[in-house]
């Protein structure tokens, strides 16, 4: 059993990297909500360049972890450090400047705005302040090219014009993430990307999430299981908000206490 | 974005309109129309202030109309203690316009949706009843002016067509200014947080200072078109920044069309000729004006602005 907190499973990172590498150390976060402990002492890491999954059954806490990293909840106990800064008390807004983008699992984009100009405010809080009065931020370069070419990346470089309102579910979905990407981000925070996406979509998902994993550290909550354990290098397991195991994909495959808690009947038969 | 040609055409015909109207009038003689149009001019200039924040930055304030106050009453208390000159006036008026809305705008924007919409009125009614109490300056009663701005001979405010003037040149500087600074960065950030604030924090903008700093010019420009109402009506009372005239700031920028630059104007136009051609009809002519409002935001929601918008041409448009 990988217990949480054990530190053996760090030393199996794909890349043998020692802790102190990491990108993203969470040390023993807790957080409650009234009687219920949503994250339990959670404790993990995240190297650069590594895409760390996070799976887990419906409650298990996996976004009220992400909303801690991003500083959107404040965590009632335990450490965030990020690229070796303690993060754990500093605002949502100065998180993301350090270079920590994520992506919302509820599509949360700016519906009224252009793609473009979606992809260009993201470019834009990363451009210094904003006290620009005079100048049409629709005409500055320096905006909107890198917007231009986020979205190419992406692969709806030629949806740039479209209001956000108007783009399908995936189209919105591959918008999220090129707004995370177009600020050069040192960490992405994906929360499940590919939720409502249809076959084709995922498909061309995985293989631009393969891509950006070469370039950027990911920590990626998803439930699809086909691309997580296509794309992960390690994955953590969480129950109830405990870390219940920790390690390389095929290591969680075979663990016994993650298929009796998660993965269930489906994933012994079609895996064992 | 490009306006549509007819709403273009209709802007310039309106501006033209409204540069050339002083000279239809000194040929007619009819000095009411010069009054009337003065005064939608001053308050389209303290609805396009209102619609920086309203129409663009999405935050609702009930209680703009004290802006209207501030800059009167600067010019009124001043002008009472003597000080007549513009120079001293209306500086005082702009600035003491943008410290109040400073305290007002950092007390009340950690507040949403009817949280603000309440606190903003809230702060508005305590200023009322404030002046309200000022007996040395009329109090209830209200203060008159004896003497409009002095501006050392370079223009006369008490004569109506350079008055006039003064005023349509700031509304259109207004406009001007409006146009530049929303689609400007700061401006982005300012409709960014109107659309989705929580992600506007979440990819790294301290919303919060845009916001305030944008509350804090609208309340300037209203300070400023309430120095040019001190002027226009030669009095000041506390009845300038009651909240129904809130509200009319309100209706003049939903009526004309939300973050749209000339519906403030629009709507100031609508509201103030709808208020005087029905005033002849009935007294009761706000039985009329409701339901119109009524229709406006059921079925037009982009006020007079959107339905200019919608107006079909020969061209095609995507």
């Amino acid at each position: 059993m990988r217990a949480a907190g054990s530190t053996d499973c760090w030393s199996e990172s794909p890349r043998g990297r020692v802790v102190t590498d990491a990108l993203l150390q969470v040390e023993n976060l807790t957080k409650r909500f009234g009687g219920i402990t949503a994250s339990d002492d959670i404790t993990m890491d995240v190297v650069d360049r590594e895409l760390h999954a996070v799976i887990g059954p419906n409650g298990a806490g996996k976004t009220t972890l992400l909303g801690q990293l991003t500083g959107e909840l404040a965590a009632n106990s335990g450490t965030i450090r990020f690229a070796g800064t303690d993060v754990t008390r500093v605002p949502a807004w100065r998180r993301s400047a350090l270079g920590l983008a994520r992506s919302f699992q509820i599509t949360s984009l700016f519906l009224d705005f252009a793609a473009i100009d979606n992809v260009a405010l993201a470019v834009q809080a990363h451009a210094g302040h904003s006290f620009r009065l005079w100048r049409d931020a629709r005409r500055e370069p320096a905006l909107r090219e890198p917007a231009r070419a986020a979205l190419e990346r992406v692969g709806i470089g030629d949806r740039a014009e479209v209001l956000a309102a108007s783009l399908s579910h995936g189209e919105q979905r591959q918008l999220e993430i090129a707004m995370a990407i177009a600020t050069r981000p040192r960490m992405l925070l994906l929360d499940e990307p590919m939720a409502g996406m249809g076959p084709d979509e995922s498909t061309r998902l995985v293989t631009l999430l393969r891509e950006l994993k070469r370039e950027v550290a990911i920590l990626l909550v998803e439930h699809d299981m086909e691309a997580v354990f296509a794309l992960a290098d390690r994955i953590t397991v969480l129950v109830y908000g405990r870390v219940v195991a920790s390690g390389p994909p095929g290591a969680i495959r075979a663990d016994p206490e993650v298929r009796r808690a998660y993965l269930g009947e489906e994933a012994s038969t079609r895996h064992g | 974005m490009m306006a549509s040609f007819p709403r273009r055409a209709v802007i310039a015909t309106l501006i033209a309109g409204l540069v050339l109207l002083p000279l239809l009038t000194s040929l007619t003689g009819d000095a009411f129309v010069l009054t009337l149009f003065t005064r939608i001019v001053i308050l389209a200039l303290a609805a396009t202030s209102l619609n920086l924040i309203l129409g663009y930055g999405g935050m609702v304030s009930f209680g703009h109309a004290a802006y209207l106050g501030i800059g009167g009453y600067a010019i009124g208390i001043l002008a009472h203690e003597g000080i007549g000159s513009g120079f001293v006036q209306w500086p005082v008026a702009i600035v003491a316009s943008a410290l109040v809305a400073l305290v007002i705008g950092l007390l009340c924007l950690r507040t949403r949706g009817v949280y603000f919409i309440m606190i903003t009125l809230a702060f508005s009614q305590m200023i009322y009843y404030v002046f309200a109490g000022l007996d040395r300056y009329g109090g209830d009663d209200g203060l008159t002016i004896y003497q409009r701005s002095q501006f050392a001979g370079l223009i006369d405010l008490g004569a109506r067509n350079q008055f006039y003037y003064l005023c349509l040149v700031l509304l259109l500087l207004a406009i001007w200014l409006t146009s530049h600074l929303m689609s400007s960065r700061f401006g982005m950030v300012v409709r960014g947080a109107r659309s989705n604030d929580r992600r506007m924090r979440a990819i790294g903008f301290p919303t919060f200072r845009y916001r305030l700093a944008c509350f804090v010019i609208a309340g300037t420009m209203c300070g400023l078109a309430g120095a040019l109402l001190a002027n226009h009506t030669d009095f000041v009372s506390p009845a300038m920044m009651h909240w129904t005239r809130s509200g009319d700031l309100i209706v003049m920028v939903v009526f004309g069309g939300m973050g749209s630059l000339f519906g403030p104007l629009f709507g100031a136009i609508a509201l103030l000729a709808l208020e005087e051609a029905l005033s002849r009809v009935t007294e009761y002519w706000q039985i009329i004006l409701g339901p119109l409002l009524l229709l406006v935001v059921l079925y037009a929601r982009g006020g007079i602005d959107g339905l200019l918008e919608r107006i079909p041409t020969g061209s095609r448009r995507d």
